[in-house]
């Protein structure tokens, strides 16, 4: 703690998760999360826990199925194809409320696409990504050194809400070097409290049942309703999220990950010539600022979100800020844009929202419905379900957190 | 009055749901025995498949997971590297262990778990209704080859032992049935030797129980005793074909 390592992402994520109290991995090769298995397989028996290579992504899972069954804190991490192998487990363990850790270093898809950097497995992330009524908690780092801090957060709330919860990176983040502070005291995991469902040693106790399925009339929607509960709570509390230059901003840059270190680059470009952008990154993508963002788009009415695939990610911000702005997309899926590439649809993006300054002047006579005007129609096509919803913001403000958790 | 013979304390006081003429209920008190005589079971796990023995989690009186479709000898991996004090048994039918999880099954076995595994053997799929199991006979019907296994179109039977018994982390391997009187006991002294040897950390250890499925098969509870003995049994032999003083021995 309070020193300063050079670590390349995956290894970093790796040390995180042992630091934070991780004893048991199951894994399976896959670039670009590689580094990863590799590190566990020495590291974990030095710290006295178990490493498994195991002989397909659906084994390991299960493997973590049975071990996190057990209460120990567990990790398995993957890359694309194989995290989409390990869905049905992960369906398992949110089925049967195992806090598990798991990590997607994301390269190009579809099918076995290439070894790159993307984010094309948002929606599969935050959408839940197996069969069945459930969420998976989501954190998107954008540097090595959250690589390395994140394992803990997601431990602390997988156990918490006791859910799977996962680290969304990509083989950017995977792959390159950088400093990391792990800027907390290492978990001793016999200092864990031992949850109460949890297998083994039943000596003056009674049996206990890990499962996913419940038969009996009306009882699996019942735990369908307290696990919806669960995940409002979730929205309700635990939404994380970074704002970088907004107080000014007329333009508002959203990425998450990697693309919102692009997109801080080509801000920062916009900056130096006197464009007032600012940016907007969730740090959890589930459970997604919603809120916050609405709270934004009140006062921006333009905004452009960079994502690494076809338009999933902007289909969240556009949910969340209803109508009330115009969002645009750049849009490079398994493409890795460069900040100048970004600042120049920034700059393009400026100066066609200049007129826009008049119409603002026109929203504050008028109530801002009429606000969003701007060329492009799609995001705001239908304006009158928009009304509703800018109401429904008003009441959901008041749990509204002003800045981010981090 | 004293009762002589009761029920195990392995077993949890509840119907069962099994089909008259089924062996899972037989097998199932087996192994509660065999927990009991062990003094095993307070420290036992056991895994419960998908198929018919899905509800083994409410039957069994010892901590118990059900996970998914053949991947119970993955799911006891897990337990047992992370809790290696625990006793872990999977238990699983013939589409679990030797279709679906055939990958968990050989690779468990390759790296010489020490884990105990229970398999059912009864030539069909019995949940879903009776289709063709990877155990089928030949010319046995089944609801998706109702005309009989062809092995033009469905190959052939596996044998899971013979199968297993070429990897050298298979510590015991053992195919027994509960047909009858004389195969129950068998069947529970192999199951015993299975669990004896996890205690002792031999490694992986598999029973093959031969067993009957009347429902499925259309027939009889007689009929079904029948068709394991005479169908089944020249099909899929009796014997150990692995026995941990063959080789090995700790871990």
């Amino acid at each position: 703690m309070g020193e300063k390592i050079l670590m390349k992402g995956n290894e970093a994520l790796a040390e995180g998760a042992v630091l934070a109290g991780c004893r048991f991995f199951s894994g399976y090769p896959i670039t670009p999360q590689n580094e990863v298995p590799e590190y566990m397989s020495w590291r974990l028996p030095e710290a006295g826990g178990t490493f498994i290579q195991a002989e397909s992504e659906v084994s390991a899972i299960n493997m973590l199925y049975g071990a996190a069954a057990t209460g120990i804190r567990t990790m398995t991490s993957s890359s694309s194809p194989g995290i989409s192998l390990k869905q049905e487990g992960i369906s398992y363990c949110a089925g049967a409320d195992l806090p598990i850790f798991f990590a997607n270093v994301v390269r190009g898809g579809p099918g076995l696409g290439n070894i790159a950097a993307s984010q094309g497995d948002y929606n599969q992330s935050v959408k839940g990504g197996g069969h069945g009524d459930y969420h998976t908690i989501v954190l998107a780092p954008n540097s090595v050194d959250e690589m390395g801090n994140f394992p803990k957060k997601c431990y602390e709330l997988a156990e918490k809400y006791r859910m799977p919860a996962m680290i969304l990176a990509d083989g950017i983040l995977g792959q390159m070097m950088e400093p990391v502070e792990f800027k907390f005291q290492p978990v001793d995991p016999a200092n864990l409290k031992k949850p109460d469902w949890s297998l083994g040693n039943a000596a003056g106790r009674k049996k206990r049942i890990v499962r996913s399925y419940d038969l009996r009339e009306g009882e699996l929607e019942k735990m369908n309703w307290a696990r919806a509960k669960k995940f409002q709570e979730i929205e309700d509390r635990e939404v994380q999220f970074e704002e970088k230059n907004i107080n000014d901003a007329q333009l508002v840059l959203v990425a998450y990950g990697t693309s919102s270190r692009i997109a801080a680059a080509a801000m920062k470009m916009a900056r130096d010539k006197g464009i007032k952008v600012g940016l907007f990154r969730p740090i959890t993508l589930w459970p997604f600022p919603k809120k916050q963002l609405a709270k934004l788009a009140q006062r921006v009415k333009n905004f452009l979100v960079v994502e690494m695939s076809q338009g999933q990610f902007v289909d969240d911000v556009r949910l969340a800020i209803g109508g009330t702005a115009q969002v645009d997309l750049y849009a490079r899926p398994a493409g890795i844009p460069s900040g100048e590439e970004v600042f120049a649809v920034v700059e393009k993006l400026y100066q066609s929202i200049k007129p826009a300054k008049a119409v603002k002047k026109v929203e504050k006579v008028k109530p801002a419905k009429k606000a969003k005007s701007p060329k492009k129609a799609k995001p705001t096509r239908k304006l009158k379900p928009v009304k509703k919803k800018t109401v429904k913001i008003k009441t959901a403000k008041k749990a509204t957190r002003k800045g981010g958790r981090r | 009055m004293e009762l002589v013979n009761k029920k195990p304390s392995g077993l949890v006081d509840v119907k069962m749901h099994y089909c008259p003429g089924c062996g899972h209920g037989i097998v199932h008190r087996l192994i509660a025995e065999v927990m009991d005589e062990l003094g095993i079971r307070e420290r036992t796990v056991g895994i419960a498949p998908v198929g018919c023995a899905v509800f083994a989690d409410d039957y069994f009186n010892c901590d118990m997971i059900q996970g998914p479709h053949g991947r119970g000898p993955a799911i006891a991996t897990g337990i047992k590297r992370s809790q290696p004090d625990c006793i872990v048994f999977s238990y699983q039918g013939d589409g679990d262990l030797a279709s679906i999880g055939m990958a968990e099954t050989i690779h468990s076995a390759a790296r010489s778990e020490n884990i105990t595994i229970i398999f059912i053997n009864n030539a069909i799929y019995g949940m879903t209704g009776g289709q063709m199991a990877p155990t089928t006979l030949l010319g046995q019907p089944a609801s998706t080859c109702p005309t009989g296994r062809d092995a033009k179109v469905n190959g052939y039977p596996i044998k899971v032992c013979e199968l297993l018994a070429q990897l050298e982390g298979a510590r015991y391997l053992e195919r027994t049935s509960v047909s009858s009187a004389q195969g129950v006991i068998k069947t529970k002294r192999a199951v015993k030797k299975a669990f004896q040897n996890q205690v002792e950390g031999k490694g992986f250890s598999l029973v093959e129980i031969l067993s009957m499925c009347p429902t499925n098969w259309g027939m009889n509870s007689l009929q079904g005793v029948k068709f394991v003995d005479e169908k089944m049994m020249p099909i899929y032999p009796l014997g150990v074909f692995r026995s941990t003083e063959q080789e090995g021995g700790q871990r």
